[in-house]
């Protein structure tokens, strides 16, 4: 399966949008840097992405979030959060890695 | 594994550098193998010699060169976005009559085929841009 | 060797190799340097093809004439793709259409097929979102710009 990497916030970019629009069910999908924004519940697109977290498998890359203040309580649910090393982890388990900029 | 590794984007202006520094320390923490990093669009100012970065703040031109010499790693900037961007080893800047070159430590400047053959030889390749 | 399993001259598995483009041309420079690697990796004999979603679709719009802003028209490098054996350019039919736009009003660049006597094909397929997301799933390569 394809690991997608997802790193620009979903209110500036359509990247995240895209990328749940196109991630088969039962692939990967990691948000990094300004895309962790995208995992933070009760926003206008947490709708979508905890949906996305139940077909696919959602990672969020806990430094980026902790360098952005944003607590793990305010994630959707369903959410993995992992390290670099789990980052690595991620990339070796999966066949492919698409990164949507 | 043996990682590919694109760094699309300048030094400090987006994350993408450090993102992949940090993925590229993680890898080889790991026991994995980084076939190489190629830098490409603005991500070629990596690789220039010439940046005095605030001391408290990270300085990613010489952590890249100082990974690279730890872990014996390909850096390479890709000789057509340099060209553009004025990044120059000392070949470029005589063959183009430039006063000066401003190549970084442990950077080397190649083509693109370098790029496809990251993708053909490592076993994942990883970008990271804007 | 499974039959999806393609071998090149030397034995190496030949890889599928996604040149994943979306963004529009000239306002910065990803379209242009992407189809700058899209040309060099012709020379290495994989399995190349190019999506064109969201943004991306904007690069293949007819008619480009830069003039005005002087900068360089690299939309007829696209028309050469066929030359170089790369001939399945993707273009998402979502993507045009939430822009206003259809396949007419895109280049028509096309390719000789060798294996019909040279006949003048297409190379811009159009798939819907779902088929995008099917194609990505077979790649080994993808290259984000």
């Amino acid at each position: 399966m394809v690991l997608h990497t997802v790193n620009k916030s979903p209110f500036e970019r359509n990247a995240l949008e895209s990328c749940i629009g196109h991630a088969q069910p039962g692939s990967a999908i990691l948000l990094l840097e300004d895309g962790v924004y995208g995992a933070v519940k009760d926003s206008t697109v947490a709708d979508k992405v905890a949906q996305a977290a139940k077909d696919c498998k959602l990672y969020v890359l806990g430094p980026d979030l902790a360098a952005r203040g944003v607590s793990q309580d305010k994630l959707v649910a369903n959410v993995n959060i992992v390290d670099y090393n789990g980052f690595v982890d991620l990339t070796v388990e999966n066949d492919t890695v698409q990164a949507w900029l | 594994m043996k990682f590919g590794i694109l760094v699309n984007e300048g030094p400090y202006q987006h994350q993408a550098s450090d993102s992949a520094y940090l993925f590229a320390k993680a890898a080889i923490g790991k026991g994995h193998e980084i076939f190489r990093v190629f830098f490409y669009h603005d991500g070629v100012n990596n690789g220039t010699r010439l940046p005095v970065p605030p001391q408290d703040d990270r300085n990613i031109t010489q952590r890249w060169s100082e990974l690279a010499k730890a872990h014996n790693i390909d850096l390479v900037v890709c000789v057509a976005a340099a060209l553009r961007r004025g990044l120059l080893d000392e070949n470029e800047a005589k063959r183009h009559g430039k006063d000066a070159n401003n190549i970084a430590d442990g950077f080397r400047i190649s083509g693109l085929g370098q790029l496809v053959e990251a993708g053909i030889q490592s076993d994942r390749l990883v970008v990271f841009g804007d | 060797m499974m039959a999806d399993e393609m071998m090149d001259d030397e034995g190496g598995k030949i890889k599928k190799f996604l040149y994943l483009n979306r963004k529009a041309p000239y306002g910065t420079i990803y379209a242009l340097e992407s189809l700058e690697v899209v040309l060099i990796a012709a020379a290495f004999d994989q399995d190349v093809s190019l999506a064109f979603v969201d943004d991306g679709v904007y690069q293949l719009l007819k008619g480009q004439d830069t003039g005005g802003v002087e900068m360089k028209n690299f939309s007829p490098t696209y028309n050469a793709l066929g030359d170089y054996d790369i001939n399945k350019l993707y273009v998402e039919k979502e993507s045009l259409e939430e822009r206003g736009l259809s396949v007419d009003d895109l280049m028509d660049v096309t390719y000789e097929d060798e294996d019909d006597d040279w006949a003048e094909k297409p190379s811009i397929r159009l798939v819907s979102r779902a088929e995008m997301g099917e194609l990505m799933e077979q790649q080994d390569v993808v290259f984000s710009f």
